[in-house]
């Protein structure tokens, strides 16, 4: 790599293939190696520097891995208490209705401690686009079980497994805010492949042109990997949530133009 | 003179918020301040000066969308009453952390828990010694009559702004219930989107390509960080020390004895001292229109003269620590109060004066 950096002359427009956006913070991400955080970031600000919309768009971050998320995302942004971001996100989007408005919000903090602020405000079809990332875990406090930790799946509160009976069932919010009037599109993507991370990207895009067209909430689910919290290396942890993620909280269109997405009958 | 106007004090509330200029209230319905989100909604804002008014789905959702509200520079208001407090304070003390103007008026009714619906003032603790967790303080009016409930909310505006802190009314379900004369101040148009990027350079409402992003936290990870903004938080505690505190002295210049109390149980302690001295008893009443600053300085000067003072809450006894703190053993210091929603009787306050302060 370094011998890379030496080389200059190599470094000519004409022979960039890949850049980070430049509403990337210049400064080392402080998500694990091989987390999906920092290509959610990525995605939500390439779409927001390609619609030209920074310096109208104001985030929300969460309490928990992506606490930090302002530091890295060069857009100005509110660091909310744990679970209220669309609290925040609906009284900006009110008081600014001309600006974009973001959540970026984790599991525990979107779909356990914030449930009502989630629902509420998508309820009432506040016209913001929320972005919830869901590894079925805690991870910045250390692998604690999450609402939507998985049956049988171990973590540092379930540590022989997830159990109904002690611990009830994980919840799929995404299928939940999708029935709600207010709500324009819900989507689940995830960006552990290149193909996938597209799509997550598409469908940003989509969310912020329906704020711009001011026709509600878009609701963006990432399932992402927490290869620390799983304790497994981020090939493992990818494999494992295709295998076992993704069969629960299944990827796709959800609702789109407010109208919920038919199932096929095999699915 | 301004437009005088029959009212509550919840109404005067609402109405001064709209007069303030305030861009966004945020509420949700409690006993005894419900009059004020109805009052708001049946003025429409929205139409009169472009105000947001939102009924929440929660005090927990309010206070953070008050949050989110203050952080983009914009006024913005919430009220409610003592369990909704209650349920507000993480917000507050995020919003003292992020240091965050905003306006909470709590219309006190008796606790604890769900309590009773009638008029208290056992949250005086809550209000000034911080509420919420960590160091922070806000300043908190303590409006005696409908005529400060208005008042104070102007006040509150400005001072939240120049301090970029939370400011906390500490009504009760008395003067929030009760209606009295008051003179409206004229209205101050609401601040246009460039007004307030002008004058708010700290708040996140979009950063353009001339200045770095802004951040609104109160979270710094590194205690070297963190201890910074607390000495900047008791920097600016101090500055409202010096400069902030309001008080009403009332026939203390030939007092021997002396009532200290704040709100309605000053209105109380008035006619209090009418009583007694018809009696022939010289008493005076101190009233701390700001419970935070407390009028340390101003008590000590005027209780150091007397030779009693009876502080009277309708609390088992919260203020009456800060007095004692002010004027340490110099003087006798002593307690009187009714709680649960119980409002004293002036002849009840007159007597209690006889008995504990004269006679005991």
């Amino acid at each position: 790599m370094e011998e890379l950096f030496a080389k200059p002359d190599i470094r000519k427009p004409e022979n960039i293939v890949y850049r980070k956006s430049d509403l990337m913070v210049d400064r080392p991400l402080s998500y694990c190696p091989g987390c999906g955080h920092g290509t959610v970031h990525r995605m939500l600000m390439e779409v927001i520097e390609e619609m030209d919309i920074a310096e109208q768009t104001i985030g929300v971050s969460p309490v928990g891995c992506s606490v930090l998320a302002y530091d890295f995302l060069n857009i100005d942004m509110l660091g909310a208490a744990h679970g209220r971001a669309p609290a925040l996100a609906t009284a900006i989007k009110r008081l600014w209705p001309h600006r974009f408005v973001f959540t970026y919000q984790g599991d525990g903090d979107l779909a356990a401690i914030g449930t009502a602020e989630t629902i509420h405000a998508c309820n009432r079809g506040e016209n913001i686009t929320i972005i919830f990332i869901n590894n079925g875990i805690y991870g910045m406090t250390g692998g604690q079980m999450a609402p939507t930790t998985l049956l049988g799946m171990r973590s540092s509160t379930s540590p022989y497994g997830r159990d109904v009976e002690h611990m009830g069932h994980p919840i799929k919010m995404t299928e939940l805010i999708a029935h709600l009037p207010g709500v324009n599109f819900v989507t689940r993507q995830s960006v552990h492949t290149p193909v996938n991370a597209r799509r997550t990207k598409k469908a940003i895009r989509k969310g912020f042109e329906i704020q711009k067209a001011k026709q509600g909430l878009s609701f963006i689910e990432v399932v992402s990997n927490c290869n620390s919290g799983w304790k497994m290396t981020p090939v493992q942890s990818n494999k494992w949530m295709e295998e076992n993620m993704f069969p629960f909280y299944p990827l796709g269109d959800i609702k789109v133009d407010g109208k919920l997405v038919e199932k096929k009958e095999n699915e | 003179m301004g437009e005088l106007r029959l009212m509550k004090g919840n109404e005067a509330i609402a109405e001064a918020a709209i007069r303030a200029g305030c861009d966004g209230y945020f509420g949700y319905p409690i006993t005894p301040q419900s009059e004020v989100m109805e009052y708001l909604m049946a003025e429409k804002p929205h139409e009169r000066t472009g105000m947001v008014v939102l009924q929440a789905e929660s005090e927990v959702a309010s206070i953070n969308m008050l949050y989110g509200g203050a952080g983009t520079g914009k006024k913005v208001m919430t009220s409610s009453s003592s369990p909704g407090i209650s349920l507000m304070q993480e917000g507050i003390s995020y919003m003292a952390g992020a240091e965050l103007p905003a306006v909470v008026v709590n219309v006190v009714r008796g606790g604890p828990g769900l309590g009773t619906i009638q008029p208290s003032q056992a949250d005086y603790f809550q209000a000034v010694k911080g509420g919420g967790h960590g160091d922070y303080k806000m300043i908190v009016y303590a409006p005696a009559s409908v005529q400060e409930m208005s008042d104070h909310v102007k006040l509150a505006f400005d001072k939240a702004f120049q301090y970029r802190t939370p400011v906390m009314i500490l009504s009760d379900g008395a003067i929030g219930q009760m209606m009295e004369k008051v003179e409206l101040f004229d209205p101050i148009p609401r601040r246009t989107d460039e007004e307030v990027i002008a004058a708010c350079p700290w708040a996140s409402t979009g950063r353009p390509k001339t200045r770095n992003h802004n951040i609104i936290t109160s979270l710094d990870l590194d205690p070297a960080g963190q201890e910074k903004v607390n000495l900047k938080l008791q920097e600016k505690y101090r500055m409202m020390e010096q400069n902030e505190v309001m008080y009403e002295e009332i026939m203390t210049s030939d007092a021997e004895y002396l009532f200290v109390a704040f709100g309605l149980s000053a209105r109380i302690c008035q006619k209090a001292t009418d009583i007694a001295r018809a009696k022939g008893i010289k008493v005076g009443l101190f009233r701390p229109i700001t419970l935070f600053p407390f009028p340390t300085v101003q008590i000590a000067a005027t209780g150091s003269r007397v030779k009693g003072i009876l502080v009277v809450e309708m609390n088992a006894g919260q203020m009456i620590e800060d007095v004692r703190l002010s004027l340490g053993c110099k003087v006798k210091i002593e307690h009187f109060g009714r709680f649960g929603g119980i409002i004293p009787s002036p002849d009840e306050v007159a007597k209690a004066l006889e008995q504990k302060i004269i006679g005991g």
